[in-house]
């Protein structure tokens, strides 16, 4: 890469940045207003020059199924291993009728110990929302569901786990394996999760299997990095007295190694466990049962109540999920007195066993504790729907509704829309070349151009732009909601925290779940698209923009504060200027969010690449499934090198590490 | 082997930093300065540098930071590789060792204490102290008794059970001493154990690692950064500066003869007398014997000075401790350790 942009300094003969940007720009300008008279190729490629990008993949697919019979190995382990464990959690948890042939285990007995590891982690809260979560679900009858996505969440989960931390090992092991292994890791961080979905199925089965599979390499990347990190940050005193004391390697590795880097490993486990909720809800897509399965069932019929209800119990679960892994990592041991008994020392263990027992027993007697029945559950979703429906009915919500409806329909999105697709490709191309360039520089300019014309090449223009417009109206919009908001947030340390929790919260649900209230207020059409996606990225844009703020050196404030700067002065020349390589954090990561939501949101209804992936899922059209994905994943990425690369040079330039 | 072999000896011993530091070493004019090698891109880490550690000295290496001291050190051990010289441990190259030789060595020779103390965060005072017997495979019954008697011996009794940062600082540093003694090492290497104290606390665990080698006798390799430190610990006391060994010499000398105007101006500010001991001023006896009362050659002038400015005589007999004769003290080069020359 090195030698093309010192080739490209040789042919713009030095040109300043500024020219080459103006340049570019100029020209895309000129090849905007000469559209009519243009000739077809240079307003879109033709059909004939396309090359059969998909076909060419489906060739290599082929040649991987078919000739190196790749699929019996996969599909082994997806019948063998795997369909043994899943199995094995399947009849624990919701009485799938496998070996062992115990299950199901009762609800109380489930609620008991996860209220005794709530405790014993966190105290009497995390006691209450861990057996809280799961009476919520069994009594509202989501018992089964639920179970079914926790199954697979507890192969695929540990699975991830292991993967992840035998190669976050290699790479911190041997560099060669890092440097090869990171751009892959961006990429599938980037990829569009439908892209999972297809190839798992085709290698591994439909079903369960092909679910946990996608949801495992989902989880993967970053408890590769987590790992990684953490071995690289062990003391060198540590290190060094680990080897004074004579350890071998593997002693090395095992003993001082892997139990000094807790912390990252353990926040690599929480991320490793959201993430596989996060995709095991979506596994709904390839005909997963579960929570997502039914919710997905549910927002397609439009059960507003019970879609509810089965949001609630995603969030509780995502919440419980992460409050007890994130209550492990900072959970230090403690010694105990001489001579303290042994029941005293793990009493933790002592109250899950005999809460266990103890509800296994009595369940035995109470039916209801066994097991809620569909008549016992108190599910309050047909009166909720009617109540939602009801007050959407009423007149003045309606006019609300209709009007943003209206405004952004007509004012905003369509005539944004189509003034994107008239663009010819090649001015397209340019102007996102000279953006990359000016905020980027060279580097994140080269990407630019490389996966732009990738994307043109492979014949899915049209609806690549119509995503990116999806994506970028809704980034825009949601700065409207979420950089005020930080900024009014970031000045008391009250509100700081309040609404950092609550975007803490908001960022452990399933994606999913952000459908729910757009679908709930503007059905099924554009706006809600847009609106869902919003709210999705309103979350990082208004965390980082508070983090930002928050984090600004406290002798520049006051130094502007003695300098007699008004609030407002204060607020635009030294707070926002040093907060935002922070918040450009924030805006890529809502970029990267809005990617990733544009693409679920398919199912309401567009006609960008999404779409056409879901149709994919139908089929067994891996190469159509995989240039789908690619496109996605080029434009996300032509974001994240560009503004992560001017954060950087911006947080370097300003000294702040 | 005989008591009076060194038990580390290394000669021109040469550490340096950079992309290619075997092959610069090769290439490399003599008398190269370190400012002229950090110009060539490497940073002489350890420079020519010859030492020998006899058996039951204490050697204290001495310097600000960045002089060396710390690599020094870590090539005696060799968690430095060295890139050019030999340093032997009881008469065994180290470098020629491989990989299980070496683990086995430090299995049963070393022991190391460090300046940030290096405890595993998540093993209990026991476990950590009986860390190196784990590692080498000892059963969990020896293993806790050994731990238990050492963790006595630093006097951490009852806080067994505690996690590293249960502890304080100077507790902390306590099982950090347990662990490298748990081995029943030789070889004693401390990396500034006691910089990262507060200075009461310091002072304390310098009584406490002086009344612990009294009873155990060790090699010892000390490192500091504190001239006051080494004065007070050492047999023999090396200053590093750059890399390069500037004096290596007993305290007495050092603070009478320093030999480099960087030596000189750390003794300049150190009261002499209390660091000298009548032994180093002991002169020959020439022929007459000298009259009265010894003074004892332990003793520091500082702790003689009443005796040196009351006594008439111009002379005074020096007698070790068991009262024989050693040589005599000239009572004016005395009070001129005392207070200064005029």
């Amino acid at each position: 890469m090195a030698d093309i942009a010192a080739k490209l300094e040789q042919e713009t003969g030095g040109l300043s940045k500024t020219r080459i940007v103006q340049i570019l720009i100029g020209v895309a300008v000129l090849l905007i207003l000469a559209r009519p008279v243009l000739p077809d190729f240079l307003v879109r490629l033709p059909e004939a020059w396309i090359p059969p990008l998909a076909d060419w993949l489906d060739a290599i697919f082929g040649f991987l199924i078919d000739d190196l019979k790749l699929t019996v190995l996969t599909r082994w382990f997806a019948e063998g291993p795997l369909d043994f464990m899943l199995g094995l959690t399947a009849n624990l948890l919701e009485g799938k009728h496998r070996w062992p042939f115990i299950g199901p285990l009762p609800w109380s007995c489930v609620a008991a110990v996860a209220a005794v590891i709530g405790y014993y982690l966190g105290g009497w809260r995390l006691g209450l929302l861990g057996g809280g979560t799961f009476v919520w679900t069994a009594l509202v009858g989501q018992w089964t569901i639920a179970m079914q996505t926790l199954s697979v969440l507890a192969v695929a989960a540990p699975l991830a786990f292991t993967i992840g931390l035998l190669m976050g090992i290699a790479a911190w092991k041997w560099d060669w394996f890092d440097r090869a292994v990171k751009p892959f890791l961006a990429i599938l961080q980037t990829i569009p999760f439908f892209t999972y979905l297809l190839p798992a199925v085709i290698f591994f089965k439909v079903g369960p299997t092909a679910g946990a599979i996608a949801t495992t390499i989902y989880a993967i990347p970053p408890m590769v990095l987590m790992t990684a990190l953490g071995l690289k940050k062990v003391s060198p005193e540590i290190v060094e007295a680990g080897k004074m004391s004579g350890s071998t390697r593997w002693q090395m590795l095992t003993k001082v190694y892997l139990p000094s880097a807790r912390t990252e490993i353990l926040v690599g486990v929480n991320q490793v466990i959201m993430l596989c909720l996060a995709m095991v809800v979506l596994t709904a897509f390839i005909g997963m049962p579960g929570l997502g399965g039914k919710l997905l069932a549910m927002m397609n019929s439009f059960k507003l109540g019970r879609s509810f209800e089965i949001g609630v119990t995603i969030v509780l679960v995502a919440v419980m999920l992460d409050r007890f892994s994130k209550a492990w990592v900072v959970k230090l041991p403690e010694h105990f007195e001489r001579g303290t008994s042994w029941f005293v020392q793990h009493k933790y263990l002592v109250a899950a066993i005999v809460g266990f027992l103890g509800f296994l027993l009595i369940s035995q007697f109470i039916e209801i504790l066994y097991e809620v029945g569909r008549r016992q559950s108190l599910s309050m979703g047909k009166e909720m729907d009617g109540l939602i429906k009801g007050f959407l009915a009423i007149d003045f919500v309606q006019w609300i509704t209709g009007w943003i409806r209206y405004v952004l329909n007509v004012w905003v999105l369509i005539p944004f829309r189509n003034a994107l697709l008239y663009i010819p490709t090649p001015a397209f191309i340019m102007l996102v070349v000279a953006f990359a360039y000016w905020l980027g520089g060279k580097r994140p300019a080269i990407f630019a151009a490389i996966f732009f014309s990738i994307v043109a090449l492979s014949g899915w223009w049209d609806r690549s732009v119509i995503t990116l417009y999806s994506v970028i109206s809704a980034v825009v919009l949601s700065m409207f909601i979420g950089i005020p908001l930080g900024i009014a947030a970031s000045r008391s340390e009250k509100w700081s925290t309040r609404i950092l929790l609550l975007c803490d919260t908001a960022q452990t649900f399933p994606s999913f779940i952000y459908l729910l209230p757009a679908i709930m207020l503007f059905g099924v059409s554009d706006v809600t698209v847009v609106l869902s996606i919003v709210i999705f990225t309103t979350v990082p844009l208004t965390r980082y923009t508070i983090e930002g703020l928050r984090t600004v050196p406290p002798e520049m404030t006051e130094a502007a504060d003695m300098s007699g700067a008004t609030k407002r002065q204060k607020l635009l020349s030294v707070q926002l200027p040093l907060a935002l390589p922070t918040m450009a954090v924030g805006f890529n990561q809502a970029i990267m969010f809005a990617f990733f939501m544009v693409i679920i949101a398919a199912f309401i209804g567009t006609q960008d690449l999404g779409q056409e992936l879901q149709r994919t899922l139908a089929g067994t059209d891996l190469g159509k499934n995989f240039v789908l994905g690619m496109n996605v994943a080029l434009m996300a990425l032509t974001f994240d090198l560009t503004i992560m690369s001017w954060a950087q040079r911006r947080k370097e330039a300003l000294g702040l590490g | 082997m005989s008591d009076d072999t060194p038990v580390i000896s290394c000669r021109n011993v040469w550490k340096l930093f950079g992309p290619n530091p075997k092959q610069y070493l090769a290439n490399m004019p003599a008398d190269r300065s370190f400012d002229e090698i950090r110009a060539d891109g490497y940073i002489a880490g350890v420079k020519d540098v010859s030492l020998e550690v006899g058996r039951g000295e204490m050697l204290v290496i001495m310097g600000l930071s960045g002089s060396g001291k710390s690599t020094l050190v870590r090539c005696f051990s060799r968690l430095h590789d060295i890139t050019g010289g030999t340093i032997e441990v009881d008469g065994e190259s180290i470098m020629d060792m491989d990989e299980n030789a070496l683990i086995e060595m430090r299995r049963s020779k070393m022991g190391m204490v460090f300046q940030s103390f290096g405890l595993l965060p998540h093993r209990t005072v026991l476990d950590n102290v009986a860390f190196p017997l784990e590692m080498r495979g000892q059963d969990k019954h020896d293993r806790r008794e050994r731990a238990l008697e050492v963790i006595k011996l630093v006097g951490l009794e009852g806080r067994e059970e505690y996690f590293p940062r249960e502890l304080s600082g100077g507790q902390q540093q306590r099982v950090g001493i347990a662990r490298s003694l748990a081995i029943e090492p030789d070889i004693w290497f401390l990396d500034e154990p006691f910089s990262a104290l507060d200075p009461l606390i310091r002072r304390e665990m310098q009584d406490e690692f002086l009344r612990l080698q009294e009873m155990l006798g060790k090699t010892i390799v000390f490192i500091t950064h504190d001239f006051d430190e080494a004065l007070r610990l050492a047999d023999r006391i090396a200053i590093m500066k750059d890399g390069a060994v500037e004096q290596c010499d007993t305290p007495d000398q050092i603070v009478l003869n320093p030999q480099t105007p960087y030596v000189e101006k750390f003794t300049e500010e150190i009261e002499k007398s209390r660091v000298v001991h009548a032994r180093v001023l002991a002169g020959p006896v020439n022929g007459s014997t000298p009259e009265g009362e010894p003074v004892r050659a332990g003793h520091t002038i500082l702790q003689l000075a009443r005796q040196l400015v009351n006594d008439p005589r111009e002379e005074l007999p020096v007698a070790n401790r068991h009262g024989e004769l050693i040589g005599v003290m000239n009572r004016q080069e005395a009070l001129d350790v005392l207070l200064g020359k005029g």
